[in-house]
């Protein structure tokens, strides 16, 4: 036994974090949205979830199991960009719709780029946008639960022609804040619950699983923008109204707790994560204020998803002693 | 936990490269009778240190040995008789300037006694001008508590040792750095420090590694070590504070460094001890003296703290002057899970001490792109172990910082 001794490199020990616990606190924080939107949207949202989940986990075994790589699944990774996508789908999602998806996120933007920590942009993202692009009709079927029609009836709207509360003629600012808060209105399953994706990020943040600095820099950056362009015309008090009502609508807040803050796909460092915050917020601005389009969240988190590397590259950390080297390389 | 002496061993052996630098010639030979304080390795040069028996005995072979990192080296052994007859020759020096003080440090066989084994005769010979000391008491690296008890139980060593440095090195200005963790270090090194001029005492984050070189230098004196420099380029020495009462205690002794306190730990540990060893003594005997908890089957013995300490292969691995501490993991405590794919979560590059990017430099070094590597200071790493002690997937960040900071400096020497 004495003889038997392990020999590695330093260090010998290591914290007790692991993949598979910080992809877990990320489906905790997901499941206030699931909570939230099986409330709002009715019990199809759990077989939606369900469905998408079950999809994801299975492509990505099969897959591996296919190229004889080690199956991935016990690191939880798949099951995030599962319930990621399907709270991106409105409910009414025909199932097939969102398997089709699930392929899409796993298989091609995920496993075929070399798995887990390769993919050049948010599986689910490139899938949501895949989905809008080939099944439009479907990926805005919206429901709308009772309490919403009856408001859009009351603002003169006709709730069958379907509309996210970005779409409603005479503006987001009309729609009942509280209503935006708590998600009674129509979007897709995860986005439309403010209060929920509050309650998963606040559990992001106490776990320290993500920091703040993606969501506040997004968030702020765009209520920003959108307060300078219309405080001119409105006033500060009413533009200030109109942003938080521009802020609470749409998939601002999900893409920006959930999406933009993926590991993978965004900047190393607080600098970084600053810089790529704010180029959110300025891309989803412009489309949401000056594009055909009336929602930019998932253009804006993979235009931006492009451009990390070179975000990496210019926001490096400064290395201890690093800025005295270079006064005295001069000097020399 | 207050310090044990730990009787003398059944044997000793002492490896001729026990510093960083030149190996020691052995002047003793197979029969010779040795005492403690008996010189057995002269210094092979300026970067090196003495090395001195701690025992009395009998001189059984002078062989080559492997060493923890694996490489062989000359290795004198002794038999010792018990008697601990003290060397005739053992009497404190005589010091009157700077070269005499180093002469004396030199005499002694002073290493760095943190863990780098640097000589310390070297570090106190500066090629630029010096205005601060720094006391490494930091000691950061998880289980050990060796240096807290050096304050503790040593206190005036480790204040003599401090004047005379200041006094014959003309350093006005003193800072004693020890973590916020050690309260009742703090306390007593205050009320010490008061007597002193210019010695103050500087409390620092308990946070690993604040006892890192150009990390203390940074949170003690608020200065940087340039890239590629030296602590004395920021006009800095910085000495353990072992070290430093070493020196006090061979002035007042004349006694060569032939002992010294380590922690014996870990989860296979019986009864964890600080522990006031022989230098030479093989760490089974020490494991020995502190015991294994019965029902667990050693995994891993480290000389060392377990973020920097080396693991060693032979149990019969002798002490050496700078192991501050002997950790001996159970088997299920030394096996690391398996290593996942990076998820790029950028925990290391918070982690890194010296503000380095270890994602990017394992990119980097996948690659082999020497000149990537350069741009990421890979030369600044130390290899203190925070990346792969933080990461997620279990990556061997450190290990692979390791062997890309090795390729960078033999790209750079082509």
């Amino acid at each position: 036994m004495e003889n038997r001794l392990k020999v590695t490199a330093s260090p010998h020990i290591q914290d007790n974090s692991s993949t598979r616990k910080l992809m877990l606190n990320v489906i905790i924080a997901l499941l206030p949205c699931v909570v939230a939107s099986t409330i709002i949207f009715g019990a199809r949202t759990l077989l939606v979830c369900g469905v998408t989940v079950a999809a994801s986990v299975l492509f990505e075994y099969l897959y591996c199991h296919l190229m004889k790589k080690p199956n991935p699944v016990g690191d939880l990774s798949a099951v995030v960009t599962g319930l990621i996508l399907a709270l991106n789908m409105p409910v009414s999602m025909p199932l097939w719709i969102a398997i089709v998806g699930a392929f899409i996120a796993i298989v091609i933007t995920k496993q075929l780029f070399g798995g887990l920590g390769m993919n050049f942009a948010n599986p689910a993202l490139v899938a949501r946008i895949v989905l809008f692009t080939g099944f439009a009709s479907r990926m805005t079927a919206w429901v709308y639960p009772a309490k919403a029609t009856r408001t859009l009836t009351m603002m003169g709207v006709d709730a069958a022609t379907g509309a996210t509360p970005l779409q409603v003629e005479g503006g987001v600012g009309k729609y009942p804040l509280m209503d935006l808060f708590m998600g009674v209105h129509g979007g897709v399953m995860g986005e439309t619950c403010a209060l929920a994706i509050l309650i998963g990020l606040a559990w992001l943040l106490i776990t320290r699983t993500i920091t703040a600095t993606i969501p506040v820099a997004y968030v702020g950056s765009y209520a920003l923008f959108s307060f300078l362009l219309n405080v001119g015309e409105l006033g500060a008090a009413d533009a200030g109204m109109l942003v938080l009502h521009e802020v609470l609508a749409g998939g601002l807040l999900f893409g920006a707790v959930f999406m933009a803050t993926d590991y993978v796909t965004s900047p190393f460092t607080f600098v970084g994560k600053i810089v790529f915050g704010i180029g959110l917020g300025l891309v989803t601005f412009g489309i949401r204020a000056f594009g055909s389009m009336p929602e930019g969240v998932s253009y804006a988190i993979l235009f931006m998803n492009l451009l990390v590397p070179y975000i990496n590259d210019l926001a490096h950390q400064v290395p201890l002693g690093y800025k005295k080297h270079k006064k005295g390389a001069k000097a020399a | 936990m207050e310090t044990v002496k730990m009787p003398v061993p059944t044997k000793v052996v002492l490896p001729m490269q026990q510093h960083i630098g030149a190996p020691c010639t052995p002047v003793v030979k197979k029969g010779d009778t040795v005492q403690v304080g008996t010189l057995v390795g002269q210094a092979g040069g300026f970067v090196s240190a003495n090395i001195y028996s701690g025992v009395s005995g009998t001189v059984t072979g002078v062989d080559s040995v492997r060493l923890s990192n694996g490489s062989f080296c000359q290795a004198v052994t002794i038999q010792p008789d018990g008697l601990q007859t003290v060397d005739p020759a053992v009497k404190p020096p005589v010091v009157t300037d700077k070269e005499s003080l180093i002469a004396a440090v030199q005499a002694c066989g002073l290493v760095g006694l943190g863990g780098a084994g640097f000589p310390t005769a070297v570090k106190l010979s500066p090629k630029t001008p010096v205005d601060i000391l720094v006391i490494n008491g930091a000691e950061c690296e998880p289980y050990l508590t060796a240096d807290a008890r050096e304050f503790l139980e040593d206190s005036e060593t480790v204040m003599s040792g401090i004047e005379a440095v200041m006094k014959y090195l003309d350093i006005k200005k003193c800072v004693i750095g020890i973590e916020r963790n050690k309260p009742e270090c703090i306390d007593l090194m205050c009320s010490l420090a008061k007597g002193v001029a210019g010695v103050e005492v500087k409390p620092l984050p308990s946070r690993y590694p604040q006892g890192a070189e150009k990390v203390l230098i940074e949170s003690a004196t608020g200065r940087e070590v340039p890239r590629g420099g030296l602590p004395a380029d920021a006009g800095v020495i910085v000495l353990n504070v072992t070290t430093v009462s070493t020196i006090g205690k061979y002035l007042a002794t004349g006694m060569p460094l032939v002992t010294r306190r380590m922690t014996v730990d870990g989860d296979a540990v019986k009864e964890p001890k600080n522990v006031e060893v022989i230098v030479g003594t093989p760490l089974q005997e020490v494991l020995d003296f502190c015991g294994v908890k019965e029902g667990v089957s050693v995994g891993k013995m480290i000389m060392g703290g377990p973020m920097m300490g080396v693991a060693v292969a032979d149990p019969a691995t002798p002490v050496l002057k700078q192991n501050n501490g002997l950790l001996v993991f159970s088997e299920a405590k030394a096996t690391l899970p398996e290593p996942q794919p990076c998820i790029r979560c950028g925990r290391c590059i918070d982690a890194c001490p010296m503000g380095l990017e270890p994602v990017r430099i394992a990119g980097a070094f996948t690659k082999k792109d020497a000149a990537a590597l350069d741009k990421l200071c890979i030369d600044l790493c130390m290899l203190c172990g925070s990346c792969s002690y933080v990461c997620p997937a279990k990556r061997p960040v450190t290990q692979t910082m390791s062997l890309a900071k090795d390729f960078a400096k033999k790209e750079a020497n082509k």
